[in-house]
């Protein structure tokens, strides 16, 4: 006996099973998204770390001696791999720019929200969405010969250095941080500003007052994130900065970066050997550090939500 | 729908796998990759493409990447040749006793300064103490009151290594400003004033300027009979003897018609030229 509702009833529908397909489908890509990540973790870890377990380098000498040479070994017969003046430079670029890039992102932020929506919005966003998409490269090749010389005539020494670095490096975080802050502000309810304008708050006092602390949150990712873009930055950073692992006397002495060393280092050792997993160590400490600066803009966008 | 949907992705994996197909298919010839130094990639490309003209159907895949990169990968295997600017041996890490050496050419190295600097001559001495941080200013030497930047390539980087051992007998040079190419090096010798730097004779253009050592000009025909000692053999390692196409390709490379034509004319010197030989461990030898 036939029944055509019994079978339609117990039977998958083509819904359900196109559903079903679809999860797979997702499924698995995000499997193969966790893995790849946590290979990479794997395979970055492991080769940093045998510059601590394997070479025999002090973990603490790693992160505050100034010797950078692990192709040779010092008195105690360990490779001499002192990051320090790496983290400092990297960090050095990365907070510089920051502070720089900072006020004129919110700046220009407001202007494109708050005061000139219209016509600032329509002129300002494909200028930002420009400066995105500049290769790296090619600000690296301004910074070298505009920026270098620049420094060069106005501060003095060969103009290569953290200042240059922090220049080349403030144009290119610029955009990011500015159209984030521009979400961020969007994101203030409108009916804040109309409040505070009923109040009988001045516009200026409206954008300080109300529209700035309520998306502090916002703007806080938004520095947070064009940091960590300046910090992972290598070429462009490398072709300004004189890569000189010294510690920086002054803002135009050479000095590196540990993405600058990595890249130029990589080519130029042997698999395996002690200079090459000390390049590695830098990668685990680059890695590290984007992943704090993640668990920072998680932080700060859960307090925001409270 | 559901229908079109499955045939479209069916058609889409059969594409895939006819592309590829079609490639191996198409490759009835054969062909070898070789990987290393930068500073003889530009040889192996140009006799490469000369090699693939004159025998259709053979490919020779031609990668930069450094020394380093060139010495490991011909360790694991994982390419038929690497290219270096020294010696297996004197790199860390790498086991030569597996690797078969093939001298192709040689580099001459010369130290290299600013335009701007009226300096013609360093002596050898003086230009230890440059690179060893001893000089700083340019006036120690006969210039202008000028601070010295010393501009160095990567550790590790083959023409640094050359530089090191023959031009500062063996020191190592002071940490100062490193570039990882010398196309770098060049421009911002050309633009830094009071910048020093070394490269290989092929690089040297107008923008920059030579300086004689102990009064040795630095040209081919003094490297060809070591009167100029900094310069360095450029390598091609196999992993044991090579065979077929690698085997082929380096005998072409090797052949007279190359080492004539090709190797002098992109600013190498040519393995036939040389009047010396300079063995591993540093002896010379004359042999014309």
């Amino acid at each position: 006996m036939h029944d055509d509702i019994k079978d339609s009833l117990l039977k998958k529908s083509r819904a359900t099973r196109s559903e079903q397909r679809g999860r797979i489908i997702s499924l698995t890509c995000t499997a193969i998204i966790v893995l790849i990540v946590i290979s990479i973790f794997y395979f970055v870890a492991s080769k940093g770390l045998a510059t601590f377990f394997s070479n025999k380098v002090n973990v603490w000498d790693f992160l505050s001696k100034s010797i950078w040479n692990p192709g040779s070994t010092d008195s105690h017969g360990s490779p001499q791999a002192g990051a320090l003046p790496m983290i400092i430079g990297s960090f050095g670029v990365t907070l510089l720019s920051a502070i720089i890039a900072t006020p004129f992102a919110i700046a220009t932020a407001i202007f494109m929200t708050e005061i000139s929506p219209n016509k600032g919005y329509k002129i300002l966003q494909p200028v930002t969405e420009l400066l995105v998409g500049i290769p790296s490269v090619v600000y690296g090749f301004i910074g070298l010969s505009v920026v270098v010389p620049f420094v060069r005539h106005t501060f003095g020494g060969t103009g290569f250095g953290i200042l240059a670095g922090t220049f080349v490096l403030f144009v290119m975080i610029l955009p990011t941080v500015t159209s984030m802050s521009v979400d961020a502000l969007r994101a203030v309810p409108r009916y804040y500003r109309e409040a505070s304008l009923a109040l009988g708050a001045t516009r200026w006092q409206t954008i300080y007052k109300v529209v700035l602390r309520s998306a502090t949150p916002g703007l806080a990712t938004a520095v947070i994130f064009g940091m960590s873009r300046a910090f992972g930055e290598a070429l462009a950073v490398q072709m300004v900065i004189g890569n000189a692992v010294l510690l920086p006397h002054n803002l135009i002495s050479p000095a590196s970066t540990l993405t600058s060393v990595l890249t130029m280092g990589m080519g130029n050792t042997v698999m395996g050997s002690a200079a090459n997993n000390a390049l590695w160590s830098l990668a685990l400490l680059l890695l590290l550090m984007s992943l704090v600066f993640n668990l920072l803009i998680n932080k700060i966008a859960k307090r925001g939500r409270i | 729908m559901l229908k079109k949907r499955i045939l479209m992705l069916l058609g889409l994996f059969i594409l895939v796998g006819t592309l590829t197909a079609c490639q191996s298919g198409s490759n009835n010839g054969r062909s070898i990759t070789a990987v290393g130094s930068s500073a003889l990639q530009p040889l192996v490309e140009a006799v490469g493409e000369n090699y693939a003209s004159a025998h259709s159907g053979n490919f020779i895949n031609v990668q930069g990447g450094g020394t380093g990169t060139g010495l490991s990968q011909i360790q694991e295997g994982a390419v038929d040749i690497g290219n270096s600017d020294l010696y297996a041996e004197q790199k860390k890490g790498i086991n030569a006793k597996k690797l078969v050496d093939h001298k192709v050419a040689v580099v001459g190295i010369t130290p290299v300064i600013n335009k701007q600097l009226a300096i013609k001559n360093l002596t050898k001495k003086q230009l230890i103490g440059i690179f060893t941080g001893d000089i700083t200013n340019w006036q120690q030497v006969g210039g202008p009151d000028r601070t010295i930047v010393v501009i160095n390539r990567a550790q590790g980087s083959g023409t640094r290594s050359t530089f090191e051992r023959w031009a500062l007998n063996g020191q190592s040079s002071l940490q100062a400003q490193e570039q990882d190419s010398t196309g770098m090096v060049r421009q911002i010798v050309a633009s830094t004033p009071g910048a020093i730097s070394y490269m290989a004779f092929a690089y040297v253009d107008k923008t920059i300027k030579t300086v004689n050592v102990d009064n040795i000009q630095p040209t081919n025909k003094n490297v060809e009979t070591n009167r100029w000692p900094i310069w360095s053999y450029e390598h091609m390692y196999t992993r044991g003897q090579p065979k077929g196409l690698t085997k082929d390709f380096i005998d072409y490379m090797m052949s007279d018609s190359v080492q004539e034509k090709v190797v002098g004319k992109l600013g190498y010197i040519p393995m036939s030229q040389m009047k010396t030989t300079r063995t591993l461990n540093d002896e010379l030898h004359i042999t014309k």
